[in-house]
């Protein structure tokens, strides 16, 4: 199972993309696989602030939900739009196709408690 | 006993194989301070002759409406109900399923329930309408938690007071401890008053329920009503206690309602004494997910053939428990099917017929009574089969008056409106004759029934 | 003798709108007596668009050919797990079409309907001492909603103490229902792990002075009796709280316990379950409702009491948690379940009870072998296999589709949650050993297959109208109404 070296990941199964003070968000190929076939996602709007690790969404498959937690604290600027029409884009590429928002960091240091990516293959080994 | 299989000899092989020697041991895991130490003090089996007999007896007691002159509506509807409809549901196949939770073998019960759904969806004018609710009043307190579960924290909920006294009863109770303030929209010539609710609204307001008809049989201006409540952002629900009127009049969805529930025991549905009856559901395609109670939906097999399962599942308790739309577990199964068959055999023209037979009735009633002395028609509105005189006399002693001569008259008001003391409320359908008619309102009028 | 050889004649049938004609009418409205009248043109709506124009043949073959698709009790042997899918008898169908019952209004004079009212006092008194509780209310339409209709009473108990409690204490394995239900009354819900039973521990380690009440289910959803339910009891009540029961398998325990005896307040019935009245394919259910006296006052109105006039609906009750329909419960419903007691006696529906519970164990030797067997303690009227003895990548899903193969309605399958994907059988007292002996001997054909030629699990069902359905698609693009394309 695939988890990419530049990306930082949460104890929830989401990943993180830093780049400046926005990151990007989404679930990991490892939370997609649990869920299974995903049919329907809800996320926030933009300009939404969100609370670190508060629920920003919802992911669903036929017979699961799962909430997403936000991993970092801040403003909303993207949401991904096409996901709602196309929710398979979490199952099929959950790295590119499948993201879900852009959050505009409230405070960088926060990243610091995320995992890289040895240590979440660890925790998943785990789990 | 009839129902229970098991020979002495099949039992002892059954025990047997279990590796105990009474059925007694299978209970070792109940305490012994946790048992019952006596028989049942209930009566003996009885054979089904017994049984049908005393049940027999029991049923005489009562007073079916087809041996008097009813007029009697206030939420249950007494419509005729074509051979057709009880031959189909009595088929075992049907009533004897569970839920439709293994899709191949239950293609029966989910057909008919995507038919229901669109046939609610076409008499409402909505988009997307559930496998139904337990009943109209139920149906329509679900609908206000959902406005309040979609309003984005608006907590007051606007009914008028025309809404039937059942549905705002009930309303309540779900209500009861969800921090939502339930507001009283008063009235006016039986309608809700669009003044007073104009001033009511305000950006707290989730929504605004009427009924449609009213509790008093009036067609309430709903476009107007509609305009009003979107303007403050808020949601439009009309409930429907008597949906044969939908065959005449506009729909709500056509007047801009948001959410249409209703009571569906018009079509197809004995009284049986207020029970089972079917509450429908429907709504704009924004609110589909936050719809209460099940859905059907289509699909295809393995090889590409149409079929239907169960769907947006994840809305329900036994998913999302504590945080699912509703606690609502069934639909009313047997009954889906009844209003389906009903409509179906009525169809496009039958509906409409009847709807218009029934207008009829329900104004030359309204005619003959609003010439006599000491009584008149309430409200001055459009009704459809339901209407409201104010009497002279003491509602209580007129009816008893009645009774006496064979005449179930109708509701007496005064218990749920203080204002209406002598109001009574009248309904005529199909199944009144024109000499039935006659005979209210000579009684009526003080003359021999 | 087992067998998935035979064969069927399955025909497709199109929607009712798709074989409407226009012009074509399948009902006769009498003529009218009075004159024809309309209302204003502009209250009047044009015609129901696309709604069905049939003959009363089409219809009626249309409904006859849908119900060959179905699966039913009359059918053949159906153990739903936690469903209590028994025999239907006709008599009760018999009994609640007697137009004494039908045909009458709840608008009428309750002096003129005094053998309904006289019916409902009597089923309210048999329920009353099959359960142990002192008053019952047959108002709920539905389990779910007497589960809504127990914790309102218990919130409002609470609250005209003085107590604004906030929390619900649940167990893992009980019905979705007991939290959503708990939920619709503001409260909050602590789920509890048990281990097989629920332990007197895990209960003190939650339960605290805003624990408004405990929800259990009883014989819980593993199909065993919570052993130490009256020390539980003991510990809610000592420490304010009070103690609802899931009455969904009370068809264990009839005539042997019950819970109105053993420390419990208050607890719902499933007359579409324990007291046979058919489930309809998905309705209408029954949920009365029986509470220990302090709960009295809040009970939901009207009530059936029985005076000097006769009897009554009684809606004078002024701390009651209100009205949860618009009459008097599922009436209807209500005089099956009556027919079924009268049927049963006391006697009978205590062996009901017992061949259950005889059923349930017999099917657990006969397949304990063969299948994974997780929780090992003495099991009453249901036993929950897991999946865990599969072989070759077979799933629970793949061994309930091949019982459809062979003619069988498949179990209840994943839940309870804890069971790793579970097989909850409950064949009820109304089978047979011979019904019973042939389903296991399916059972266990299915486990050989599983082993030896799993392709057979995989693809099944091949016999039944559709083969599996896609489920993924159905949900991502919602399709939930026929229109015209």
């Amino acid at each position: 199972m695939d988890f990419p070296e530049e990306l930082k990941y949460t104890e929830d199964h989401e990943w993180v993309l830093v780049e400046n003070d926005v990151v990007t968000v989404g679930i990991t190929n490892f939370a997609q696989d649990q869920l299974g076939d995903i049919v329907f996602v809800e996320l926030p709007e933009v300009g939404d602030m969100l609370e670190e690790g508060k629920t920003f969404g919802v992911v669903e498959s036929v017979k699961a939900v799962s909430d997403v937690y936000a991993p970092v604290a801040g403003e909303v600027v993207e949401v991904n739009e096409v996901l709602p029409d196309e929710p398979e884009a979490l199952n099929n590429s959950p790295y590119e196709a499948g993201w879900m928002i852009k959050i505009k960091l409230a405070d960088p240091a926060v990243l610091d408690g995320l995992m890289n990516v040895t240590a979440y293959k660890e925790f998943v080994e785990k789990d | 006993m009839r129902y229970l299989p098991h020979t002495d000899v099949d039992v002892q092989q059954m025990l047997d194989q279990i590796g105990v020697s009474k059925i007694d041991e299978l209970f070792s895991g109940i305490p012994e301070d946790c048992r019952l130490q006596r028989p049942l003090d209930l009566n003996a089996a009885g054979s089904e002759s017994e049984v049908l007999l005393f049940l027999r007896e029991l049923a005489e007691k009562n007073s079916k409406v087809s041996d008097w002159d009813a007029f009697l509506g206030g939420g249950a509807y007494n419509h005729f109900i074509p051979a057709v409809v009880d031959q189909l549901v009595s088929r075992s196949e049907f009533y004897t399923a569970y839920t439709p939770y293994q899709p191949e073998i239950s293609q029966g019960t989910l057909q008919a329930i995507f038919e229901f759904q669109t046939l609610i969806c076409q008499l409402t004018g909505m988009d997307v309408a559930n496998a139904s609710m337990y009943d109209g009043a139920s149906a329509c307190a679900e609908a206000v938690l959902l406005t309040i579960r979609a309003g984005k924290k608006r907590k007051k909920v606007l009914l008028s007071q025309a809404l039937p006294p059942q549905y705002r009863e009930t309303t309540a109770t779900y209500c009861r401890y969800l921090d939502i303030e339930l507001v009283d929209i008063p009235l006016q010539n039986g309608l809700t008053n669009q003044a007073e609710l104009q001033t009511m609204l305000d950006d707290q307001v989730a929504a605004v329920v009427v009924g449609y008809p009213n509790y008093f049989g009036q067609i309430e201006d709903l476009a107007t009503i509609a305009e009003l409540t979107h303007a403050s952002g808020a949601r439009l629900v009309a409930a429907v206690p008597e949906p044969l009127a939908l065959a005449l009049y506009k729909s709500p969805g056509e007047l801009g309602a948001d959410i249409v529930v209703g009571e569906g025991q018009s079509f197809g549905i004995p009284l049986s004494y207020g029970g089972p009856g079917i509450g429908f559901f429907a709504v704009r395609k924004k609110d589909m997910r936050v719809l209460p109670g099940r859905l059907v939906g289509e699909t295809t097999d393995k090889d590409g053939k149409r079929g239907f399962v169960l769907t947006l599942a994840t809305r329900e308790q036994h998913i999302r428990r504590e945080k699912a739309t509703s606690n609502i577990c069934s639909n009313q199964g047997m009954c889906v099917l009844m209003v389906s068959i009903y409509l179906a055999l009525h169809g496009k023209q039958g509906l409409r017929q009847l709807a218009e037979v029934n207008y009829a009735k329900a104004s030359y009633a309204k005619e003959k009574i609003a010439q006599l002395k000491g009584f008149s028609v309430t409200f001055p509105g459009a009704s459809f089969n339901e209407f409201v005189i104010t009497c002279s006399e003491p509602v209580a002693a007129l009816k008893k008056r009645l009774e006496q001569g064979g005449i179930l008259a109708g509701i007496s008001l005064g218990r749920d409106y203080s204002n209406l003391e002598n109001g009574l409320l009248v309904c005529v359908t199909e199944q009144n004759s024109r000499e039935q008619i006659d005979r209210l309102v000579s009684a009526l009028a003080g003359g021999e029934a | 003798m087992i067998s998935t050889e035979g064969r069927g004649l399955v025909l497709n049938e199109n929607l009712l709108f798709e074989q409407s004609q226009p012009g074509r009418v399948g009902y006769s409205v009498a003529g009218l007596d009075v004159p024809a009248v309309t209302p204003d043109s502009h209250l009047i709506r044009e015609d129901i668009s696309d709604f069905p124009e049939l003959s009363e043949v089409d219809v009626v073959r249309h409904y006859t050919r849908l119900s060959t698709w179905n699966y039913g009790v009359d059918s053949g042997f159906y153990p739903l797990g936690s469903c209590t899918m028994k025999y239907n008898p006709k008599i009760n169908e018999v009994a609640a079409r007697l137009p004494g019952f039908t045909d009458i209004h709840p608008q009428t004079p309750e002096a003129l309907n005094q053998g309904a009212l006289e019916l409902m006092y009597n089923l309210q008194r048999d329920l009353g001492e099959i359960s142990g509780f002192p008053a019952i209310t047959l108002q709920p339409a539905a389990g779910a909603q007497g589960e809504f209709a127990g914790m309102l009473m218990i919130r409002a108990w609470q609250e005209a103490r003085g107590q604004k409690r906030h929390k619900v204490i649940i167990p893992d394995t009980a019905h979705g229902t007991n939290p959503a239900s708990s939920a619709l009354c503001g409260y909050e819900v602590i789920t509890v792990a048990s281990d097989g039973i629920l332990s007197k521990e895990a209960v003190a380690a939650v339960m605290d002075d805003d624990v408004a009440a405990l929800m259990v289910t009883n014989p819980n959803t593993l199909g065993l009796f919570e052993a130490d339910i009256r020390e539980i009891c003991d510990l809610v009540h000592e420490r304010g709280g009070l103690v609802y029961s899931d009455g969904a398998n009370l068809n264990a325990m009839m005539g042997i316990s019950r819970p109105g005896d053993i420390g419990i307040d208050v607890m719902h019935f499933n007359l579409h379950k324990t007291f046979s009245t058919p489930h309809g394919g998905g309705g209408p259910g029954s949920g009365p409702v029986g509470v220990v006296d302090k709960l009295k006052p809040f009970m939901p109105v009207p009530f059936i009491v029985k005076g000097d006039g006769g009897y009554q609906l009684e809606y004078n009750c002024p701390q009651s948690i209100g009205r949860l329909k618009s009459f008097y419960g599922h009436f209807g419903i209500l005089v099956r379940a009556y027919s079924y007691i009268l049927s049963m006696g006391g006697e009978g529906l205590k062996r009901a009870s017992e061949l259950a519970v005889l059923n349930a164990n017999y099917i657990r030797a006969r397949l304990e072998n063969e299948y994974d067997l997780p929780n090992k303690q003495r099991s009453l009227h249901e036993v929950v296999f897991s999946e865990d003895a599969l072989q070759n990548d077979c799933h629970t899903l793949d061994v309930a589709k091949r019982l459809i193969d062979y003619g069988y309605h498949p179990p209840t399958i994943y839940f309870p949650l804890v069971v790793h994907g579970a097989l909850m059988i409950e064949p009820t007292e109304t089978e047979s050993k011979q019904t019973i002996d042939e389903f296991c001997d399916a059972l266990l054909a299915i486990a050989a297959e599983s082993k030896n030629n799993p392709e057979l699990l995989k693809q099944a069902p091949v016999r039944a109208k559709v083969r599996r359905l896609d489920e993924t698609a159905a949900a991502r693009k919602p399709k939930l109404r026929w229109e015209r394309e």
